[in-house]
């Protein structure tokens, strides 16, 4: 039964993991490349993952719902965008890693706005990147795309603040609160 | 070298965590655990469809596509292959080098590096699992429209 709740869970993996093996039968070159670069993925998700979960629920359990408004929620204003950014430049990882860091700021009570700034700012301007990005195709270049981001990520964030209606916002706050 | 700064953060707030509260800090890795198997399964689904992704649109696939087109459909071709691939940034940057060496165009580069890092069409189910699917659209299809503009901008201040 528990085995039965388990692949229930995971039928969509458990599907694609089928469907690479068709591949592997047919063409093993191609299916084995699959698999190889899939289990890259889950390595460096694996490797990336823990600690993020680990300081989320630190966060979750020792960090004031009040701190987090005050800095980051409704009235925060000007403070409250520069932080979202500079939290976002930060960080290190896919983009993937900060969707539930977003879900635990929203649960303590961040401004929506701020949190869209926060995940924008996370998938371009992470400073790490930029740093990569610098060596590779020159500081005018990565410099340029970095400063054009900035107020390009507000206009998003204030559009998608706008467009996304009311209810879709409530639901999104009920989802974080309920998953954590 | 991030990843480790990132496990150092979070085990020394393990520890004091411990140190000052321990009721409190088995709470705090439940809630994480909770947090992470709640997503799991959506993980694995995006992990393993970025594996095929990868598989079929390799690096080397990304060059023949873009690396001799000019103009505009090099433009739409390179943000295409951005929106759809996940590559990390340590292998992404010395590919778009190379294309450049090759003779790709600064504005194809750009907009590729830029959809590559803003756009997530693997990823979005992931996204929507958090954000609801609206946002997700919003936000991707934003960001892929502004890789544009930054695109010209780059084309304009680099390519002059």
């Amino acid at each position: 039964m528990n085995l039965l709740n388990l692949i229930k869970t995971y039928r969509y993996f458990l599907l694609i993991i089928l469907f690479d093996v068709v591949i592997t039968v047919f063409r093993p070159g191609t299916g084995l490349t699959i698999f190889k670069y899939t289990a890259g993925n889950f390595a460096e998700m694996l490797a990336i993952i823990p600690p993020i979960f680990l300081l989320l629920g630190l966060l979750d359990v020792w960090v004031p719902r009040e701190t987090i408004i005050r800095y980051l929620g409704e009235g925060s204003g000007l403070k409250g965008i520069v932080l979202s950014i500079v939290l976002g430049a930060a960080a290190a990882g896919p983009l993937y890693g900060a969707f539930p860091v977003a879900a635990v700021m929203a649960k303590k009570g961040t401004k929506y706005s701020n949190i869209i700034i926060f995940l924008c700012s996370w998938s371009t301007l992470k400073i790490p990147m930029f740093l990569f990005e610098m060596s590779a195709l020159g500081i005018k270049f990565a410099l340029t795309r970095w400063l054009v981001n900035i107020p390009g990520i507000l206009a998003m964030a204030y559009i998608i603040d706008r467009l996304i209606g009311e209810e879709n916002k409530a639901e999104f706050y009920r989802r974080q609160m309920a998953n954590l | 070298m991030f990843t480790l700064l990132l496990y150092l953060l979070a085990l020394g707030g393990l520890l004091i965590s411990y140190g000052k509260d321990r009721h409190k800090t088995r709470l705090a890795l439940m809630k994480g655990w909770k947090a992470f198997t709640n997503i799991l399964p959506d993980f694995t689904v995006v992990l393993a469809l970025i594996g095929i992704m990868l598989t079929y649109l390799s690096p080397h696939t990304i060059a023949a596509l873009v690396g001799k087109n000019s103009g505009f459909p090099g433009m739409l071709a390179s943000s295409i292959a951005g929106s759809v691939t996940l590559i990390p940034g340590f292998v992404a940057f010395p590919l778009a080098k190379s294309l450049l060496d090759r003779g790709a165009g600064i504005m194809q580069m750009a907009v590729f590096v830029s959809t590559l890092m803003m756009v997530g069409v693997v990823t979005a189910p992931l996204e929507s699992r958090y954000f609801g699917k609206k946002e997700t659209i919003l936000r991707n299809s934003l960001s892929y429209v502004f890789s544009f503009i930054v695109a010209i901008i780059i084309g304009m201040v680099v390519g002059a």
